[in-house]
């Protein structure tokens, strides 16, 4: 049962693009083959980094656990198959930055032998939180992108209640089909994870959102729904807009509900997850196979042959582009994600990491006009889907004035770059929000640091006076007894008989008196 | 009569205020300068004396004696001086010329091998960063040391070095694009 149209709603702005998916989806999913190498990043995630568990020279097998986490919003990584750790060191990764981060890697043995798993046959024998545990140890991440561990996702908290689940289809970004492939072809997993994700946040109904223009995938779910005679899940066909798949416009278009801006959708009784991921949940639950491997869209102009990939995590780029029959000739740029959101990389020798949906290879542009001053036409203001000035948020932050931006709510800006595309001065706008953000942030890692600095240098100061003033006490009392103990001696010279006996002073020749004498007795007993 | 009255009622109105005055002067009254706490605030913390004065909160009051101007502090570079002339209300001054870029961020590390123990340099810590005691190895903890470098002097075998903090991915931060250069400035 598909819901029409006249029961959807607009966000503001969007834009329609080329979808460019057709090239890609010709074919069926492909698996990528079995690297002999393995490059694990222990990061892949928004949240604090794992721990290692492993060391050079250890044989792994696959599904054991590399790194495990032990921070609440984190995730552990594990082995996308069997062999041996060979090195684990700064490696470059997949990041905008280019930096290199931790990494561990893999000599495959080629035997790809599982660690013991632990399928769930009932999902629902177990306790929600049971559910959660099992999520967390499989190192899920949200797959659409931002890597948001599932189990921290799926904890709305006790006092939040979760009405509807919805799941996030709608691959509204040009050139991506990973998760328009993985609906046609994992139906039936992707309904068990609904179900699984429904029961643990005790959804009452899950609507699955897919835009109009991915007709097979409609029909491939609803096949399995009508099969399973499935009353709470339904299959929403959305019109395709960009970007309808940011988790707020979504929920706009199926709801008419606004996210608050500083807020989460849990807030406002609602869940949105990935198709990716929910496919993950029923691995992780009813196979007890953790997240080693995802669905990656290899194509763009400049490689032969698109498709889709499933794709070992740590399996090297350069590979899947090889796989795909390499590069054309005039390709020019490999981009991660897809060509609105997603990030120039520097080699095409980096690991396929959680959050890598696409590897996208453009082919030579053509010669795009140098950047203009801005005009104020406002084109931007009308295509942008948070409903932000992006013109304003522009002069902003080219001037750095950081208060300002954030009072023009920067942080709702999703990134989409709607206003980029449309921008008759070419600016490149979202780069300035980019730098606005990252800015803001350093600001505010240098402001913890610098009261964390005042607090220590206050604490120093305390004590060194304190210390001072001790040492003076201490210095005052001595010289008054030493004072004292002149004007007795005087005085004692002075009248040439005993001064007042000073009891202290009694005590301790006593006490000097009676050692003598029990020394005297010693030393008698051991002359006899 | 009615002057009588005028001043009389003008006179028990200026006694009432004048308690009034004196009783919030004592009920309210703040230690020190609430300002001099604001632009302390604001301060980097590194109490590395780049500005002249023996850490930030003496250059915090002296700014407020007006002794000292905003644009003095190098580890804050433009953006601490921006800050300052925002809560004080006054023009921004440009940094001294080898001070207008964004100061690199650094911490200071010690060469074990070298260390012959004299604790002077823990002496001169402002923010208790280093550990070691007499004829024992000194090391810093790099998490707490603010990269103010007073440390360096005192050392009498030179075994301690500066690096810049290593940039990590969650650390990192997109550049402003090239045509930024081009923009013209927004006036607030």
């Amino acid at each position: 049962m598909t819901r029409t149209s006249d029961q959807l709603w607009h966000f503001h702005g969007g834009l329609k693009l080329d979808s460019n998916k057709a090239m890609s989806t010709a074919s069926p999913i492909v698996k990528a083959k079995l690297p002999t190498r393995l490059v694990i990043p222990v990061q892949q995630h928004i949240g604090k980094a794992g721990q290692i568990l492993v060391k050079v020279g250890d044989r792994v097998l696959k599904g054991q656990v590399l790194a495990e986490c032990n921070e609440y919003v984190s995730a552990p990584v594990h082995a996308p198959s069997s062999g041996r750790i060979v090195e684990i060191d700064e490696l470059p990764a997949p990041h905008p930055s280019g930096l290199n981060t931790l990494c561990i890697v893999i000599e495959t043995d080629g035997e790809d032998k599982w660690v013991e798993r632990q399928p769930t046959q009932q999902p629902t024998s177990k306790s929600p939180a049971e559910l959660r545990q099992l999520i967390r140890n499989a190192g899920i991440v949200g797959l659409g992108g931002a890597a948001f561990p599932t189990a921290v996702k799926t904890n709305p908290g006790p006092q939040t209640h979760i009405e509807t689940l919805i799941i996030n289809g709608a691959e509204c970004e040009p050139y991506i089909s990973c998760d328009d492939m993985l609906m046609r072809e994992f139906a039936e997993e992707l309904i068990s994870g609904c179900a699984i994700i429904q029961y643990m946040v005790s959804a009452s109904h899950c609507l699955i959102a897919i835009e109009d223009n991915k007709p097979e995938a409609i029909a491939a779910l609803e096949v399995v729904i009508k099969a399973q005679a499935l009353q709470n899940i339904e299959v929403v066909s959305i019109p395709t807009l960009y970007p309808t798949g940011g988790e707020k416009q979504l929920i706009k278009v199926l709801t008419h509900k606004e996210v608050p801006s500083d807020g989460l959708p849990s807030e406002i009784g609602l869940l949105v997850q990935n198709v990716g991921t929910a496919v993950a949940v029923h691995n992780a639950i009813i196979l007890g196979e953790p997240l080693i491997s995802r669905i990656v869209t290899v194509t763009g102009e400049g490689v032969m042959q698109p498709q889709n990939m499933q794709v070992l995590m740590g399996t090297l780029m350069s590979e899947l582009i090889e796989q795909s029959g390499g590069y054309h000739d005039d390709a020019s740029k490999l981009i991660m994600g897809g060509p609105m959101m997603g990030f120039t990389l520097q080699s095409d020798n980096l690991p396929i990491i959680k959050g890598c949906n696409c590897l996208l290879v453009e082919n030579t542009p053509p010669e795009t006009p140098a950047t203009m001053p801005c005009i104020r036409c406002g084109v931007c203001a009308t295509v942008c889907p948070a409903q932000l000035l992006p013109q304003q948020l522009y002069w902003m932050a080219s001037s750095k004035n950081f208060d300002l931006v954030q009072d023009y709510h920067l942080f709702d800006c999703i990134e989409c770059g709607c206003c980029a595309q449309v921008c008759p001065s070419q600016i490149p706008l979202v780069q300035y929000y980019r730098f606005a953000k990252t800015e803001i942030w350093n600001q505010e890692r240098d402001r913890i640091k610098s009261d964390h600095a005042r607090v220590r240098h206050d604490f120093r100061q305390a004590r060194i006076d304190r210390e001072q003033k001790e040492r003076a006490e201490k210095l005052r009392k001595k010289k008054e007894l030493l004072e004292k103990k002149k004007l007795a001696e005087a005085a004692e010279k002075e009248t040439g008989d005993t001064p007042e006996v000073d009891p202290k002073k009694a005590a301790i020749e006593a006490a000097m008196k009676r050692v003598q004498e029990k020394k005297a007795a010693q030393q008698a007993a051991s002359d006899e | 009569m009615s002057i009588l009255i005028a001043v009389t009622t003008l006179a028990a109105i200026s006694i009432l205020f004048g308690i009034l005055l004196g009783f919030s002067a004592i009920k309210f009254h703040v230690e020190g300068d609430p300002v001099v706490d604001k632009i302390d605030a604001i301060l980097p913390q590194t109490q590395c004396g780049q500005c002249t004065y023996p850490g930030c909160r003496p250059y915090a009051e002296a700014i407020i004696s007006g002794e000292a101007n905003i644009n003095q502090c190098p580890p804050g570079g433009e953006t601490t001086m921006l800050a300052l002339a925002e809560l004080l209300g006054v023009e921004p001054i440009p940094l001294d010329e080898e001070h207008s870029n964004e100061p690199e961020k650094t911490v200071v590390y010690i060469d074990e091998q070298t260390c012959i123990g004299c604790t002077l340099c823990i002496q001169a810590c402002p923010v208790d960063a280093i550990l070691g005691a007499a004829k024992q190895m000194h090391t810093i903890i790099e998490s707490e040391c603010t990269g103010c470098d007073l440390c360096i002097p005192p050392c009498p075998v030179d075994c301690i070095h500066i690096r810049p903090v290593k940039v990590e991915p969650d650390t990192w931060r997109w550049s402003l694009p090239e045509s930024a250069q081009t923009a013209p400035k927004h006036n607030n």
